[in-house]
């Protein structure tokens, strides 16, 4: 356990490290924050309450979005470039050898990095947002501890997905195609471009019950206090629920990988 | 200009030719890189064509986004679907094509950080050429191709009074469009030779740039509008020439014969940024590693 919290602390430690990197990606997060909440506004001009939020819980979702978008990875961008590499070139075969679970290993990695992109990246676009427009900020303590509670099952899940597509390097040798269209499913279904509840029909219920929904959708519904109570305690189900099977899944893809793993020569 | 193809497929003799004009050196030494990363990438071609998706599907899933929120409303600041469409089309494919010749601009900032860039700096081929070629991805034909179907899809539901003057504001807004966004990507490259690590700075202004486009200018503060007219002049990749071919007012103070300049604003772009090019890459100094 305590290996685990060391390398959670060298994930979060390495990513602290690219300081100017954090500026701009602040810079970007928040122009882009701006652009989609006058998009968001011209929208719920025009249809005010559209899915069941007012005009400033839906530019709270704008900025939430921007806020967890590193931290969720929902677009990719976390480890998985470095494992895909990893066994690209047969390094992944030190790893095996190595006394520590591969995937336990590179979650806690992942969490270390979600952690600062939370603090990084996340709370000054936040700031500048609640600034820049009206915000529906939560005003109990409780509301920000259950949605910091969804945001980590949001991350692990976020996770769970993204080393099950890696991992499909070692049959495809570059997964560069593979992870790309992860990144874009979680760039879609997780609520990103426009929050679930506005999709339509099979669509919107497919999508709400898909695994990325709960890398922002979940955790924005948390935030805005649509799920309090039993509510809650489903929400968090869902989630966990599907951190549990894809990281099961992931294991067993993993064993039947390194069964059959033939390491790349060097 | 068929000329410069011609000697950039990579059939040419030995190099270099003194002769040559420095940019017809680099239009060779660019289609050669391109060649390269071409044949490099086909290496995997599965993984090559869920790339080539992956770009379509990143902008086609732009498009969707707004076509869901049309799905609950008929105009978003005042523009129909179709309107939209014409913005998101020209931008879109515009800022595909820039970023097909020049996307790879933003490795800039890691080739100084690990040293790489040296070896660039030793050949005895222009820089820019280099570094715009730099894995060259011809996946993002896929970006362009959307741009060109959403673009497609406006024309024909528009219904626009077509005068000769409209049909080749067209081409000319495509073409200096991804001049302009071009020029963006040089200075922003050139800024990376300051600050190594900031490549995202200069997608606020390439992606962000695209996607503001690709809204009505309606939707936004004035301040925004006069931003990105006047201050980054991104307004004439889309905004000012479409607006002409809908016959739409814009929302801030400009002359309607504005919407004729995106080409003078390209060339005017490019001069600051191949300045900054060139100050960024005097100014560099050696990693040494």
């Amino acid at each position: 356990m305590r290996l685990y919290a060391v390398v959670a602390a060298g994930g979060f430690r390495r990513y602290a490290t690219y300081r100017t990197a954090t500026a701009a990606g602040v810079f970007t997060n928040t122009v882009f924050g701006f652009i989609v909440a006058y998009t968001y506004t011209a929208l719920w001009d025009e249809r005010p309450q559209l899915g069941g939020y007012d005009t400033s819980q839906a530019l709270t979702y704008v900025w939430l979005g921007q806020a967890l978008l590193m931290a969720c990875a929902m677009m990719g961008g976390g480890f998985e470039d470095e494992l895909v590499e990893r066994i690209r070139t047969g390094d992944i075969a030190v790893d095996l050898y190595r006394p520590v679970d591969l995937q336990l290993w590179w979650l806690a990695g992942d969490l270390g990095r979600a952690a600062f992109h939370l603090l990084g990246r996340g709370v000054v676009p936040m700031v500048l947002g609640a600034l820049a427009f009206d915000l529906a900020l939560p005003g109990s303590p409780w509301t920000w501890s259950a949605f910091l509670v969804s945001v980590f099952l949001g991350v692990v899940v976020g996770f769970a997905v993204r080393y099950l597509v890696a991992l499909s390097a070692f049959w495809l040798m570059d997964g560069a195609g593979a992870m790309r269209i992860v990144s874009l499913a979680g760039l879609f279904f997780s609520g990103m471009l426009l929050p679930l509840n506005l999709f339509p029909g099979l669509l919107g219920e497919v999508a709400r019950a898909l695994p990325w929904s709960s890398l922002l959708q979940v955790p924005a519904d948390v935030f805005l206090g649509k799920h309090t109570g039993w509510g809650l305690v489903k929400a968090y189900a869902f989630q966990g629920g599907w951190a549990v099977v894809l990281l099961l899944a992931g294991r067993m893809v993993q064993a039947a990988a390194t069964r059959r793993v033939v390491v790349q020569g060097g | 200009m068929a000329e410069d193809v011609a000697r950039a497929d990579g059939t040419a003799e030995a190099f270099p030719f003194p002769e040559r004009s420095r940019l017809l050196e680099g239009v060779r030494a660019y289609g050669l890189i391109m060649a390269m990363w071409v044949r490099s990438t086909m290496a995997y071609r599965a993984s090559f064509a869920m790339t080539v998706f992956g770009d379509f599907a990143v902008t086609a899933f732009d498009f969707a986004t707004i076509l869901l929120m049309f799905s609950h409303v008929d105009a978003l600041g005042g523009y129909s679907l179709p309107e939209i469409a014409l913005l998101y089309g020209l931008s879109a494919t515009a800022f595909g094509l820039c970023d097909l010749l020049l996307g790879s601009m933003d490795r800039v900032g890691r080739r100084v950080r690990d040293g790489t860039l040296d070896t660039l700096l030793v050949r005895p081929v222009p820089v820019l050429a280099q570094v715009a070629a730099d894995r060259f991805a011809l996946r993002r034909l896929g970006r362009i191709t959307q741009g060109l179907l959403v673009l497609g899809y406006a024309l024909v539901t528009l219904d626009i009074a077509w005068t000769p003057l409209k049909v080749l504001m067209l081409p000319m807004t495509l073409v200096s469009g991804a001049a302009i966004f071009g020029a963006v990507f040089v200075a922003g490259a050139a800024f990376q030779f300051v600050a190594q690590d900031a490549s995202e700075v200069q997608n606020s202004f390439t992606y962000g740039g695209t996607t503001l486009l690709q809204y009505p200018p309606t939707i936004f503060a004035k301040d925004l509008v006069r931003g990105v007219t006047f201050v980054v002049p991104l307004a004439f990749v889309s905004w000012l020439p479409a607006l002409y071919v809908l016959d739409r007012e814009y929302p801030v103070d400009v002359p309607q014969w504005a919407a004729f300049l995106p080409p003078l604003v390209a060339v005017g772009c490019w001069v600051p940024a191949s300045l900054a090019w060139r100050a960024g890459l005097r100014a560099y100094r050696s990693t040494g590693s």
